[in-house]
């Protein structure tokens, strides 16, 4: 049955059991499910998907997820890479146990983060009693969104800066400091433009998983109708009505953002990918 | 993962002021965004004494969560390792047209919400979904049961071992199993003999990140649940219920059973990338 120019020819066996298997497994447990929600959206009419997206609520809430995950890909791109810069360059005591922390917000179920941050940063909690005298208050306000988005956000770029940063050529440095180029100048001459497609790949994945987090913010954002709802919220409210069409249309356009990052993720690593193979 | 520090020799290039000051802000920046959520689910936990920690965990709620949760782990993982074991061999070792493509399907449940990914189940086989007349015409129950938390459960997990084993077997090409085709081993000795030592360390790494997530995955299966205590309550399903509750020291100490399987997979992550490192060289 194999077609003649479908793959190259091969001495390895296995690939039709491996690629059938491969073919069904991804089409029963994610491609056919997943286009049950764009079918469905079709199915109730484009007037009912904009008439739902278009409700003061739910762009409301578009414009937290999105605002929100923008913020907190912005902070774990500047608080990230600082942290990546330290773990590559530095040596100091307690940096094995550091580098293993950083992957804990990929470990912790988002539900027990969502807790945890809420008991931090209420008026009683121990960050959050420092900042009530000043004004600021981050429990059940759009800053918590931001702060638990910052969180899940936060490993993505660490992860992605740091083997590029390790497999930097320290070299280029040395010879642009030896042709006087100031600190500054080497940073954003030499050291930035080698990490500039890391860090992008890093907010991409980071601002990817905000849009469509949730554990860990429903807790803190205190779910205030019009303010501190996201659009995840706001599905499983559509669905805990029995509004299928309604929490469809939601997630239409959430999916639709995340296959667009998803594609833009993968060509940045590519480019990332052959930068590297190229040094 | 683990960074390089290719040459200490010249690690001093940056001035002791600089180098401290950037290594405190560092370290204040992870212990304020991960080292503190931490520590506040183990003091919360304990907060009230111990005894009342126990009560919590051995509360028989608590322990039917601890079940299903473990239930659909076994289910998830194994299907999820036999499938990135046949996506890694078919994608890796041959050259086909699509490829690409096929990989970046993969990553999907990546990019998906988790919310949408259980609203996906509850279209296909809820009430009004599409097997939906069917399925209630068998009485067989899919969405707000357990077979629904187990289905969510599989695509949040879905390309953890896939990805993990793309990425190695990519880097190691195939010259050895032709080699031992050549010698005259049958498809199956390859595979034990040459394939699976080269592998076994990014699987288990595979498994273990796919067996915390499965653990712990709340919106997808919150979604498909129902919420019915007792019976259709994860652990950190039955995290969020206690705390509704107002049952603060109960949920929190739940949450610190969840805590204690994030820091073990992070341990034997830590563990494994140690192995690999030193069988790479």
């Amino acid at each position: 049955m194999p077609r003649t120019n479908f793959r190259s020819p091969s001495v390895l066996p296995g690939f039709w059991p491996a690629f059938s298997y491969t073919v069904l497994y991804l089409s029963l447990i994610v491609l056919i499910p997943l286009s049950a929600v764009f079918l469905r959206s079709a199915a109730s009419g484009w007037g009912h998907v904009w008439k739902t997206i278009s409700a003061p609520n739910v762009v409301a809430s578009y414009r937290l997820s999105f605002g929100a995950s923008l913020v907190a890909g912005l902070v774990s791109v500047v608080v990230g890479f600082l942290v990546a810069w330290v773990l590559v360059r530095y040596r100091f005591p307690g940096k094995a146990l550091a580098d293993a922390l950083v992957d804990l917000p990929f470990a912790l179920p988002t539900a027990v983060a969502g807790i945890a941050l809420t008991s931090l940063y209420t008026e009683s909690g121990w960050v959050g009693r420092y900042l009530a005298p000043l004004g600021i208050r981050v429990a059940f306000t759009r800053l918590g969104v931001v702060v638990a988005l910052t969180f899940i956000g936060l490993p993505f770029v660490v992860r992605s800066v740091q083997p590029v940063l390790g497999d930097a050529d320290r070299e280029l440095e040395e010879a642009a400091r030896s042709l006087g180029a100031t600190r500054r100048q080497i940073f954003w001459r030499v050291i930035f433009p080698i990490v500039r497609p890391a860090l992008l790949t890093g907010f991409a994945l980071a601002f990817a998983r905000a849009l469509g987090e949730y554990g860990s913010v429903i807790f803190i954002s205190g779910n205030l109708p019009m303010k501190t709802e996201i659009a995840p919220l706001l599905i499983v409210g559509k669905l805990e009505q029995y509004d299928y069409a309604g929490a469809t249309a939601i997630a239409s356009v959430m999916l639709i953002a995340s296959f667009l990052l998803l594609l833009g993720v993968n060509a940045l690593q590519r480019r990332t990918r052959r930068f590297m193979e190229a040094e | 993962m683990t960074a390089r520090t290719a040459d200490p020799g010249r690690q001093t290039q940056d001035p002791p002021l600089v180098r401290w000051g950037l290594t405190a802000l560092a370290l204040g920046a992870l212990a304020l965004f991960i080292g503190l959520p931490l520590a506040a689910v183990f003091v919360e936990a304990f907060r009230k004494g111990a005894a009342v920690y126990l009560a919590a965990v051995r509360q028989p709620d608590t322990l039917s969560a601890i079940e299903l949760s473990l239930l659909a782990a076994a289910i998830a993982v194994p299907l999820n390792l036999a499938f990135g074991v046949a996506a890694a061999w078919a994608v890796t070792k041959f050259q086909f047209k699509g490829r690409n493509v096929l990989i970046s399907l993969i990553d999907i449940p990546f990019a998906v919400s988790p919310v949408v990914a259980g609203l996906m189940y509850v279209l296909v086989f809820g009430a009004q979904g599409w097997l939906g007349d069917w399925l209630s015409a068998h009485d067989i129950r899919i969405v707000f049961a357990v077979p629904g938390i187990v289905l969510a459960t599989v695509f949040v997990t879905f390309p953890f071992v896939a990805r993990e084993l793309i990425a190695l077997m990519e880097s190691q090409g195939t010259e050895e199993e032709e080699a031992a085709l050549v010698l005259g081993a049958t498809a199956w000795q390859m595979f034990r003999r040459i394939t699976l030592p080269n592998i076994k360390w990014g699987l288990l790494y595979g498994v273990v990140l796919c067996t915390a997530r499965a653990l712990g995955e709340f919106g997808a299966v919150s979604v498909v649940s129902g919420h019915i205590r007792g019976r259709t309550n994860t652990l950190p399903l039955h995290v969020e219920i206690l705390y509704n509750e107002y049952n603060y020291a109960g949920a929190f100490a739940v949450a610190s059973l969840l805590s204690a399987v994030a820091l073990i997979a992070l341990g034997l992550k830590k563990l494994l990338e140690w192995k690999t490192g030193q069988e790479g060289g």
